[in-house]
């Protein structure tokens, strides 16, 4: 029971090389199309490779044939069976006004549980703050932000009268700093789905309580103006991209855990995947912008920028915001039915 | 095969099966040796090209580095990755690849989802979450794997079959006795018919004294094997003796 093996060598090996070079254009190139002709010509050729395969695994056959030939079919499989790149090809336009707020809204309920935590992280802060002035020292992590408000207020409005430059030649630096440095943090909450959710929601938790004693602290002292003033314009979009940060852990938790439970691990993740990864690209987007207004308006104050500009500004932006992620995209998902089915089976 | 070699069996709708061998974690860590090399190195070269920008302003000059670092440290693996098609320039040197866990392509996302929690894997230093995974688990996934349905698989290098190693143009002694080869076929298993196959197709790998004893060593099993009487074999190296054995077994 052992093949005809040099025949078989010989009359197969041209169909291989002819496969193999066409997997390897394929593999060159990864937005290649082929030709029809040429399309049924390698579905051909990978079907004769698994023959022979097959063939060759039934009879005795020199094992460096079948791993040649395996590597082959192999490739081929990727190709044939495997999903072409759907929409990878750059197309920022498309992203921003359709995959991105679809992905979001696909997943809201992740990102409203995001937003309860904070939520309830920012009313244990304040709460804390509130009854115990102290422990703004052990729960603020910011040394500039751990002494009276009024005065730093009354020291940044007399810096600015006094046309003091002390953050001038350093803004740009600044403001990469803080994209870089929010981005991780950012990303560390998706990571954190890895962990059944349980790290993302600590984080979730966590930074609501720092703001929320922030918030409280200035609010107490009479300056809930230069706070409104100084945090809505980069925290109108800081914010909410952190909290996207942390809707994309939790849809990976989700997955993990398993809530639509027929479907089994894998499964689950490769369907939760291209939300996560869209979403993370939106926050990472939004961090960018945030970093560029935090270090440029953020940290001028009056009476250089009036606080009221700075409020009327981050409110509009947070408006903006809120349209472009629960409405932009719409009419194209309704148009093409994808909202509907997606969000059949969207969820956390 | 080895028991420490791990493979990945995927059985094709076509019912074929093929393997996938699973990288060892001292192969991934030398891709990833490399890949920090040439981050550093590439790294330079951005930092040279940047130098003009910080001459005009010091501060727009040290941002954009910043950001720039970032963007090529977390971007690089993405999208050699994606175009690369799992492939690294460190991963191509040890001949490894990212593969999608069902032996289908990778998609963006994946090699997206694969390289941002690569931060969890590094923790708590030195890829210690990463590697202790990857050693646990049966197909040495990194978390970072295990969530994009990825594997990390070794290539080694198949040239394309050649068929000369039985040297059929040759006249062969053994050929006309069919008695003799139909009992060669019947006592030779698969594997010793293999071992002699591998031993002629590796000839220029093996060193020329080992060679010439390996030889002598197959010549002398298959001619017992087979009863071969020495009349048929006269004159002939246990080389070529060997030749004829193993194109009688696959003719």
């Amino acid at each position: 029971m052992i093949v005809n093996l040099d025949r078989f060598i010989q009359e197969e090996r041209p169909r291989w090389e002819r496969l193999d070079a066409v997997l390897r254009r394929l593999a060159d190139d990864p937005y290649a199309e082929l030709p029809v002709v040429e399309a049924r010509e390698l579905e051909g050729l990978y079907q004769r490779a698994c023959a022979d395969l097959a063939r060759l695994r039934t009879y005795a056959a020199d094992p460096g044939v079948r791993a040649y030939l395996e590597g082959l079919v192999a490739r081929g499989y990727a190709e044939i069976h495997g999903q072409r790149s759907t929409g990878v090809r750059v197309r920022p336009w498309a992203w921003l006004t359709r995959g991105f707020p679809q992905a979001f809204r696909r997943r809201a309920a992740a990102f409203w549980f995001a937003l309860a935590l904070m939520v309830a992280g920012s009313v244990f802060g304040s709460l804390a703050v509130a009854f115990d002035p102290d422990a703004k020292e052990v729960i603020m992590p910011f040394s500039h932000l751990q002494g009276d408000p009024a005065k730093r207020v009354a020291d940044e409005e007399k810096n600015e009268r006094e046309g003091d430059k002390h953050g001038e030649g350093r803004r740009a630096t600044f403001a990469g700093s803080l994209m870089v440095h929010n981005t991780q943090v950012t990303l560390t909450a998706m990571a954190m789905g890895l962990s059944a959710g349980v790290g993302t929601l600590v984080l979730m938790f966590y930074n609501g309580v720092i703001l929320g004693a922030v918030a409280i602290d200035y609010i107490n002292a009479g300056q809930s103006v230069f706070l409104a003033g100084w945090l809505l314009p980069h925290g109108s979009v800081e914010i909410p991209a952190m909290l996207i940060g942390g809707q994309a852990g939790f849809v990976l938790a989700g997955a993990l855990v398993g809530r639509r439970e027929r479907q089994p691990l894998g499964a689950r993740l490769r369907a939760a995947m291209p939300d996560v990864a869209t979403l993370c690209g939106g926050a990472a987007l939004l961090l960018v912008w945030a970093g560029i207004i935090e270090s440029f308006l953020s940290q001028h104050h009056e009476p250089v920028v009036p606080y009221m500009a700075k409020i009327a500004f981050g409110t509009a932006q947070l408006a903006g915001l809120i349209w472009w992620l629960t409405r932009s995209g719409e009419a194209a998902a309704v148009k093409t039915g994808e909202g509907k089915s997606k969000r059949k089976e969207g969820g956390v | 095969m080895s028991a420490s070699v791990r493979r990945l069996r995927v059985t094709t709708p076509e019912g074929v099966e093929f393997s996938f061998r699973i990288a060892s974690p001292v192969l991934r860590l030398g891709a990833l040796m490399i890949d920090w090399a040439l981050i550093s190195s590439a790294w330079s070269v951005v930092a040279l090209l940047l130098k003009p920008l910080q001459l005009i302003s010091e501060d727009a000059g040290q941002g954009v580095m910043i950001v720039m670092y970032f963007v090529l440290s977390r971007g690089y693996d993405v999208m050699m990755d994606y175009s690369w098609r799992g492939q690294t320039v460190g991963k191509r040197v040890m001949r490894l690849r990212v593969v999608d866990a069902r032996g289908l392509r990778l998609t963006f996302a994946q090699c997206v989802m694969r390289n941002l929690l690569r931060f969890i894997d590094c923790l708590p230093l030195a890829y210690a979450v990463g590697g202790v995974a990857s050693l646990m688990s049966p197909r040495g996934q990194r978390l970072g794997d295990l969530a994009a349905g990825t594997i990390v698989v070794h290539e080694a290098r198949e040239p394309a079959p050649d068929a000369s190693v039985m040297d059929g143009q040759r006249y062969n002694s053994l050929r006309g006795q069919a008695a003799l080869v139909a009992r060669l076929r019947r006592e030779a298993t698969p594997e010793e018919a293999r071992a002699a196959w591998q031993a002629l197709a590796r000839r220029e790998q093996i060193e020329p004294s080992a060679r010439l004893a390996l030889y002598t060593e197959l010549a002398e099993y298959f001619r017992r094997l087979g009863q071969i009487p020495d009349a048929l074999l006269d004159g002939l190296t246990d080389e070529q003796q060997l030749r004829n054995v193993v194109d009688v077994l696959y003719r």
